[in-house]
């Protein structure tokens, strides 16, 4: 492939961001149907909605320091809590991995010079800003900011003065777009895989998209009726949720947790796709049984559909649901710990590269590890009815989501970075911020998993004075974390104006995206790849790299 | 190949943009896409059948105040919409345009005559006071008011699927006249069937679940 070589190796392309397309400037990013401009936009959008929401939970754990009210009322407190909780699942964890590098990568790893629909995608990604938008411009219309929690629980949101409709619209519409990303990665999946690359040969990042695009596809339009629902009650009466009118508020739970718990594996599974392809390429090792792997999503992606009644246990179900509903939570415990016994696997007798990618790999390892186990202990029925709605479950679930899906986002970040913008970052200063980040997170949650066993329940913005020395603690630690966090940011936006220009490929990966020049032409490749080899097998290393398309 | 390689990036994003066509995908995401809408109306299903199950002589009393004839008409002409919607593709694909739009017309006529059978057969509930928190319908057991929330819903959700298919239909109208649904290329005019078939076939299970169980 001399012929190519050229046009690959020495710089002579015009890369996605340079190229000139029928617009230019700004219009020609909002209105590119580039896969990798969208990916782009998702990820400037997604970091944006992150700080906002880590400033409101800033300013909550300022409000705990001491007893009684400190900076705000109790109102205030919730529709803070409320905010923090539809911006960062909304809008940022659910559309996080997959939206951002998902769309950015997943093209590029099978092989395709775009997704299926680029112009759905487009689509996809103004939906995603008007639901954004319109979650904050509720803020201050009618009644004033919603103070549910992100479970709009029936009927309080049916009873609340504040403003729920615009709130509630906002959530429907980001479902619409998670819907039609979904099915966009699943036909690019089925449609555009490069000759060779049969699904047993497909990067473990794209099986995670692909189980994440089914459950988008199962699990959103479930919400999206709820939502509706709750929407019609308000403005009409129908009666459905509305105990006054025959209703019944628990089938409003129900409903809500039939999309929302497979929605924590819309959150988690990209997540474990990215670290099924850090730990390969830092140990420059085939990955510990791949099959295991791509099949554990799938099975994830499956039985989660099934377990959402352990959100209700104390909310008036049946025993015998109840210990079914128990029973497979403990099953799905089994093919996430078949993905962390892997992963450890590999790194087994491996030469370890300890870059920054890896390490926060390693962090997500631990992190996760810690939110897993303990929920076990929230899937067990009679450890939960004395722990449900209290600061344990808040860990646990900052645990999984943040130290799991948040630390993977951010290692996705220092993996793809030179990729995806075609420079390097300081990876000292990276790692330090990590060791902040990592330190301030357990400072301040797993505070919250003794707070919760002592019996300190969720969304009081007051408590005993009992807990005031933990909440003090806990409040440091998040000042901590915060810091490690902007260090992070800094440095990266640094190495954007200033880092070195990086290598096609920086880490020696093998898959696609690293035979491909940083940042990847507008196409992806100068000529579609044929496949020959699965995609951690470094036994052919050179022959993949050096092959360049 | 090395025509490939020579290629430069203005050409490869036109062929990029404009000639990359994959008819199978393209129904492919249909298909996904009806599949979400199935789950979207399966929700109030669920909560029709738990519902039903909670206040079964109240449906039963309710379901009476529905004119089985009005729904019977609709019926009749959603199923016959389908009929002509595959007509409209059929002739498409035939070469015969002219049927096509035919066709294409006859499918939207039937669509919003099923809407205005609607709006009559609603007007006059309305009348009677039957609405959320109407005072004909407030003066009724729960089981009445839950029926009527979920008949509103449903067959409101239901409507405005309609309306959208007349929408998409007309879109496909337009598309064909200028030249860009065409003989060679009818998938776009096959989705909108797709979805065209799905409202016909929610209807199926709305009337009787509605009119008929009583």
């Amino acid at each position: 492939m001399a012929d190519n070589a050229a046009v690959a190796g020495n710089g002579n392309y015009v890369d996605f961001y340079n190229y000139k397309g029928k617009y230019s400037g700004i219009a020609g990013w909002l209105l590119s149907v580039d896969h990798k401009r969208i990916g782009l936009m998702y990820l400037y959008s997604m970091v944006t909605f992150f700080l906002i929401g880590m400033t409101l939970g800033f300013f909550m754990r300022l409000e705990l320091w001491s007893t009684g009210q400190d900076i705000m009322g109790p109102q205030t407190y919730n529709a803070l809590f409320t905010l923090h909780g539809i911006i960062m699942i909304f809008l940022v964890i659910i559309p996080g991995i997959p939206a951002g590098f998902g769309n950015f990568f997943l093209p590029i790893q099978i092989g395709a010079e775009d997704v299926s629909f680029p112009k759905l995608n487009l689509t996809s990604w103004y939906l995603y800003t008007i639901g954004g938008l319109m979650a904050v411009v509720s803020l201050f219309v009618g009644g004033g900011p919603i103070d549910t929690g992100w479970t709009f629980y029936a009927p309080y949101s049916i009873r609340t003065g504040t403003e729920v409709i615009l709130p509630l619209l906002a959530a429907f519409i980001l479902g619409f777009s998670s819907i039609l990303t979904g099915l966009n990665f699943v036909t690019t999946v089925h449609r555009l895989r490069a000759p060779g690359m049969s699904f047993f040969k497909m990067p473990l990042f794209v099986w995670s998209l692909y189980s994440t695009a089914w459950i988008q596809i199962i699990g959103t339009p479930v919400i999206g009726i709820t939502i509706i629902l709750v929407m019609l009650e308000r403005a009409f009466g129908i009666g459905v949720f509305d105990p006054a009118l025959g209703g019944d508020p628990i089938l409003f739970q129900h409903l809500f947790w039939i999309y929302s718990h497979p929605a924590v594996y819309i959150m988690i599974l990209p997540a474990m796709g990215v670290v099924s392809e850090i730990i390969p390429t830092f140990c420059r090792k085939t990955i510990f049984g791949y099959g295991a792997i791509a099949m554990s999503s799938l099975a994830i992606a499956f039985v989660g559909t099934l377990v959402w009644g352990h959100h209700m246990f104390t909310s008036g179900m049946s025993d015998e649901a109840r210990w079914i509903y128990s029973f497979l939570t403990f099953i799905v415990a089994l093919p996430s710990g078949v993905k962390i016994f892997n992963w450890v696997a590999t790194m087994h007798k491996a030469s370890i590269k300890p870059e920054t990618p890896f390490l926060f790999v390693m962090a997500f390892i631990f992190l996760f590890s810690i939110g897993g186990l303990t929920g076990l202990v929230l899937g067990s029925l009679a450890t939960d009815v004395h722990l449900h709605d209290t600061y344990f479950v808040v860990a646990h679930f900052h645990y999984v989501m943040f130290g799991g899906t948040i630390f993977i986002f951010f290692a996705g970040l220092h993996y793809w970075f030179p990729k995806m913008f075609g420079r390097m970052y300081n990876s000292k200063i990276a790692n330090t911020a990590l060791a902040l980040m990592v330190v301030g997170f357990n400072m301040l949650y797993f505070t919250f998993f003794i707070l919760g066993y002592l019996g300190m329940p969720r969304r009081y913005y007051d408590y005993l004075p009992e807990f005031q020395d933990l909440h003090r603690f806990a409040t440091v630690g998040s000042w901590v974390m915060i810091l490690g966090i902007i260090i992070m940011i800094v440095n990266l936006i640094v190495a954007l104006r200033k880092g070195d220009k990086a290598p096609a490929n920086p880490w020696g990966g093998m898959t696609l995206e690293w035979t491909v020049p940083s940042p990847p032409p507008l196409t992806n490749f100068t000529k579609i790849p044929t496949v020959k080899y699965g995609p951690y097998e470094y036994e052919h290393y050179e022959e993949v790299v050096n092959n360049e398309h | 190949m090395s025509t490939n390689a020579t290629h430069t990036a203005a050409e490869s994003h036109d062929a990029h943009v404009h000639v990359h066509r994959d008819d199978y995908g393209a129904k492919m995401g249909m298909w996904l896409f009806l599949f979400t809408e199935l789950l979207l109306f399966g929700g109030l299903f669920i909560l029709y059948m738990a519902y039903r199950v909670e206040y079964i002589q109240q449906f039963q009393i309710a379901a009476k105040e529905l004119k089985v004839y009005m729904g019977g008409v609709n019926t009749i002409i959603l199923l016959t919409s389908s009929l002509t919607m595959v007509l409209s593709i059929v002739a498409l694909q035939r070469k015969n345009v002219q049927a096509s739009i035919f066709w294409l017309v006859t499918t939207i006529v039937f669509a919003l005559g099923f809407m205005v059978v609607k709006y009559f057969e609603w007007s006059d509930k309305f009348h009677h006071g039957i609405y959320p928190k109407g005072p004909g319908l407030m003066d009724k057991s729960q089981g009445e008011i839950i029926f009527f929330g979920l008949y509103y819903t449903m067959t409101g959700l239901h409507g405005l699927h309609v309306i959208i298919g007349v929408g998409l239909l007309t879109a496909m109208l337009i598309q064909i006249k200028r030249n860009k649904v065409r003989p060679d290329r009818f998938v776009p005019l096959e989705n909108a069937g797709l979805y065209w078939h799905l409202v016909d076939l929610i209807w199926i299970f709305l009337f009787p679940l509605f009119y008929l169980l009583h």
